[in-house]
């Protein structure tokens, strides 16, 4: 009771202010589909997905390496929690889970998660770092939570991503009531849009390759010259910002400064490839737009395969292996390959047509990434223990499922879930969602924010190793009171094992091993009954600090 | 209730851990030693928001632009500096002054990214902040506690870009008051048995992922923490053994706390410390804004160099005082004035730097933008590298293989460097 009494001010204030968006949004629970929607059939992909991978493994050596065994059910229901929501499954929603015996509960759950309006917010929180970055940006002309609502209404509505894209890049308006127009505006530094960050930014995010330093010299790697990055800025060169917000001047061009000669020159709108893709008519910016996602243009598809992926991972598939040089970063993609025949011929290739096909849905694309080999596969295999080599090669090819270290909002949303029995969504208490609110927010700067780019590869640090020990959050909420799940097992779990099984299943998604069992129950029993609740909250913290916590696997 | 582990504790249960080599000997360290062959460390004073050159290091009370301004004498012959800061100009001697620092950020969070990495931002790279490429190039295993630390953080604390996560600063919000999250929340019972519970919860999660588990070095992050927590060098980061008369000297505000903490972080051979003073962003009433955050200012610097002079350890502590950019020659409507990147001023002194100098002019009519023998800021970045003692020149592989300086192409000022 005191404990809420303490929290009140701070929900008080968060009544008042307009950030509780998040909180205030729909609020009906979403049930685990019987039957599955048409997204469902993409057997055709997997298979081609499958025959691609194992001539893949074939080449690399791994054919006489042992199987990799499918992951635990439960270990999957918590990559897909963790990658859609940002959360780990609650005790709750793993026994509803655990209830349904059907053999196609995890593809069923899949969508559940994906129906889910947390799917949709946090998804909408991930694009934005893409499509926005993660700068404050200049408050007086751009704003990021206008931007974020906007992008969760549509992946809530579930929009073609292609409209979306055409949306950001041609939208005319204020950043207020027209919010796309806000990638723009993310770019305004020193009063003035940027338009090399606007050119650089939409390949990046939409096309998946770095052209940036072409804006300079030309691309150290691949074919791009920085005539063509000047001509791509050049669509943006008419951009303008007034007080009717974003739109295009008449009768002003795109000049840029030579680095050489210092003199200026004006630029005309060129597009570096697929002429034929570009519109006749139409705004500079609108004709972009219809570049970028034309059908044919290839790197648009596998920009967001690409991106999706990294999302459900931790690493995007371009990322390879994480001890090679040969990984690239989710938006520096090489040119696609091609083929004879128009037959995509690799993974980035074979579900990316397979979006386009489908009206660019990016639920069917989680979908379909959810039911591939790779991501059912365990991220374990006995080879590991003596020597490494091969399963480096394993989670290189994609044939265990790779671990990566938890994002500082899923570490901070798995402990408020784990310390919680009852899911936290749009459900719970405006107190409980508006504190998580907040909460996120505040232990994400202190852990360390990730910034645009929060799919690269992330050291821990100390900093973080101290807050999770000893910080104030995770005293609160690995205490044993009414209100916590330390506090709720130690009442009702019957027998110290019950106990420690469910302390597991809150925490880290799994039961105990017998060893763990024994261990822990240990503990349990050789306090009198009255003296339990600090032996669960040394449960609790000894589960949040251990290294299976803190990492996606 | 805290733990109180003794050094004897700390051994027993770091050696049962096989750890021992994270606990130095008691030999001699490094950090005892003073004088000119000690290591160097860094200590920058971050002046946030842009203070004006106007009213810190180069007033010009006489023109229009003065902004009723007045300048005072120092202890060298030449500079002048603005009226606020009597004690720092008293000891001029010992720093010198650039007048000519050119950028083109006038953003805040853009202006701070390039004064304190030395790049202007770009969207597909992170570059690490000087105190990170000093803790990466000099380490000191005798250190227990950070080597790059950040004190009266804000959200632009200094970071270790391409270097890692790691070499970010070491954030204290309210050095000499509160240290969060270095105490453990339980007795030493309790720890220890959590500490075997972890180990527990390892093993069973080591199983047939054991090079990938070790490869993520979360263990090994997770010791340098426990350690971290026991280690005596965390006195430093307090006060208490402090007299309040010291305390007073550098100015019982959070910016003096932390002057003092950074004077005793560098004692214990900590290698980079910056301290930000907030709020210079003067758009209006700047000649008040700037006198509040000057006495501030002027105390905190002048105790923290009479400090190091008397510890002998100016000679190995470079100091620094800068922020983002400088502020416009014109005072507009409302008495104050906006951001100007094109001609802005610095501190620096110690470390063995050349001192009393004056570099670079700017044009006392605010006439003309650009200021005289301008200095760039890759060059004051390798002015600075060279004399905490790393390589400038050195180029680093970043993860995605893009070869970096820790500046580019800069040259160290050879003025500044003493002969």
């Amino acid at each position: 009771m005191q404990k809420s009494l303490r929290l009140l001010p701070l929900a008080v204030v968060a009544g008042v202010l307009f950030v509780v968006g998040w909180a205030a949004g729909p609020g009906e629970r979403t049930e685990t589909p019987k039957t599955l929607p048409p997204r469902a059939e993409t057997a055709d992909v997997l298979a081609s997905l499958a025959s691609i991978q194992d001539e893949r493994r074939a080449a690399a050596g791994l054919v006489d390496v042992p199987p990799v065994e499918r992951a635990d059910e439960l270990t999957v229901l918590r990559r897909l929690s963790l990658s859609l929501h940002g959360t780990i499954p609650s005790l709750e929603e793993i026994r509803e889970f655990e209830a349904d015996d059907a053999d196609d509960r995890l593809t069923r759950w899949a969508d559940r998660l994906l129906d889910d309006p947390r799917f949709a917010e946090y998804f909408a929180a991930r694009f934005s770092r893409s499509f926005v970055g993660a700068d404050e940006g200049q408050f007086v002309v751009f704003r990021r939570d206008r931007f974020h609502q906007w992008l969760a209404e549509h992946l809530r509505e579930n929009t073609p991503y292609d409209a979306i894209v055409r949306e950001m890049v041609s939208a005319d308006g204020l950043w207020t009531d027209t919010p796309a127009t806000n990638f723009v505006t993310a770019t305004v530094a020193n009063d003035e849009i940027e338009y090399s960050k606007l050119a650089g930014r939409s390949v990046r995010a939409f096309l998946g390759q770095r052209i940036d330093c072409a804006q300079c010299h030309d691309h150290p790697f691949d074919d791009w010259r920085q005539a063509e990055f000047e001509g791509l800025a050049a669509f943006y060169g008419k951009t303008r910002i007034s007080i009717l917000g974003v739109e295009d001047g008449r009768d002003t061009f795109y000049e840029v400064e030579d680095r050489e000669t210092l003199e200026t020159r004006a630029v005309d709108p060129a597009v570096p490839f697929g002429a034929e893709w570009l519109p006749e008519s139409g705004s500079p910016r609108e004709r972009l737009a219809a570049w970028i996602t034309h059908p044919d243009n290839e790197r648009f598809e596998r920009a967001a395969v690409n991106r999706v992926w990294g999302l459900m991972f931790g690493k995007p598939y371009s990322a390879g292996h994480v001890f090679t040089t040969a990984g690239r970063p989710v938006d520096d993609l090489p040119d696609p390959p091609t083929s004879g025949d128009g037959e995509p011929v690799d993974v980035l290739g074979v579900l990316g047509e397979d979006f386009r096909e489908h009206d660019y849905d990016l639920r069917r694309l989680v979908h379909a990434i959810a039911a591939t080999d790779s991501f059912r596969a365990a991220s374990k295999h006995p080879t590991a223990d003596t020597d490494g080599s091969a399963f480096e090669k394993l989670e290189g090819e994609w044939a265990v499922f790779p671990m990566s270290r938890l994002r500082p909002e899923q570490v901070i949303g798995s402990m408020l879930q784990a310390a919680s029995v009852a899911t936290i969504d749009q459900n719970s208490q405006l107190l409980v969602r508006t504190v998580r609110f907040f909460r996120e927010r505040d232990f994400v700067q202190e852990y360390g924010d990730l910034g645009e780019n929060e799919l690269d590869e992330h050291s821990g640090t100390i900093p973080q190793a101290l807050l999770r020990m000893n910080g104030q959050l995770t005293r609160e909420i690995g205490e044993a009171n009414a209100f916590t799940a330390a506090g709720r097992i130690v009442a009702f779990s019957g027998s110290p094992e019950t106990a420690v099984e469910n302390a597991y299943l809150a925490c880290l998604t799994r039961r105990p091993t017998p060893e763990e069992t024994a261990f822990f129950s240990e503990w349990i029993e050789s306090a009198p009954p009255n003296r339990r609740g600090p032996v669960l909250e040394d449960v609790f913290w000894t589960l949040f600090n251990s290294p299976e916590f803190a990492w996606s696997h | 209730m805290p733990t109180n582990v003794t050094r004897r504790d700390l051994l027993r249960s770091i050696s049962a851990m096989g750890l021992a080599f994270l606990v130095p000997g008691l030999s001699a360290r490094a950090a005892s030693v003073r004088g000119p062959k000690r290591p160097k460390s860094l200590i920058t004073l971050w002046l946030g928001g842009g203070p004006s050159q106007l009213e810190t290091w180069d007033p010009h009370p006489d023109g229009l632009i003065g902004g009723g301004t007045k300048a005072i004498d120092t202890a060298v012959p030449g500079p002048r500096v603005a009226e606020s800061y009597p004690r720092v100009a008293e000891r001029m001697d010992q720093l010198s002054v650039v007048r000519s620092l050119t950028s083109k950020e006038g953003d805040h969070a853009r202006g701070t990214y390039y004064l304190k990495t030395g790049y202007r931002p770009d969207p597909t790279l992170k570059h690490p902040a000087l105190g990170a490429v000093l803790a990466h190039e000099l380490p000191d295993p005798e250190v227990e506690i950070p080597l790059h630390v950040s004190l009266a953080a804000d959200n632009f604390s200094a970071r270790g870009g391409f270097l890692g996560d790691r070499y970010d600063a070491f954030k204290v919000f309210n050095p000499g008051v509160n240290l969060p999250n270095v105490k453990a929340r339980v007795g030493e019972d309790r720890q220890d048995r959590r500490l075997a519970g972890l180990d527990v919860v390892s093993r069973a999660f080591s199983r047939g992922r054991r090079s990938r588990v070790e490869g993520t070095l979360h263990q090994h992050t997770v010791e340098q923490a426990l350690v971290m927590m026991q280690s005596e060098q965390l006195a430093a980061f307090e006060l208490k053994d402090e007299s309040e008369k010291t305390v007073e000297r550098y100015g019982d505000t959070n910016f003096g706390r932390g002057c003092l903490v950074a004077r005793r972080l560098v004692e214990q051979g900590v290698r980079a410390v910056e301290v930000t003073l907030k709020s210079f962003d003067s758009h209006a009433n700047n000649r008040e804004t700037h006198a509040l955050h000057g006495e501030t200012l002027d105390t905190a610097l002048s105790a923290l160099l009479d400090d190091l002079v008397e510890r002998e350890l100016l000679d190995s502590t470079v100091v620094l005082v800068l922020g983002e950019f400088g502020r416009t020659p014109e005072v507009n409507p409302l008495e104050g004035r906006d951001h100007w990147p094109h001609g802005f001023s610095c501190l620096l002194g110690g470390g063995g730097l050349a001192s009393g100098l004056v570099i670079g002019e700017t044009d006392p009519t605010g006439k003309k933008k650009d200021p005289s023998d301008p200095i760039e800021i890759r060059d004051l970045f390798a002015t600075l590298l060279r004399t905490v003692g790393a390589d400038h020149e050195k180029w680093y592989d970043t993860p995605i293989g893009r070869p970096m300086q820790a500046t580019h192409e800069g040259s160290p000022i050879a003025r500044l460097i003493a002969t």
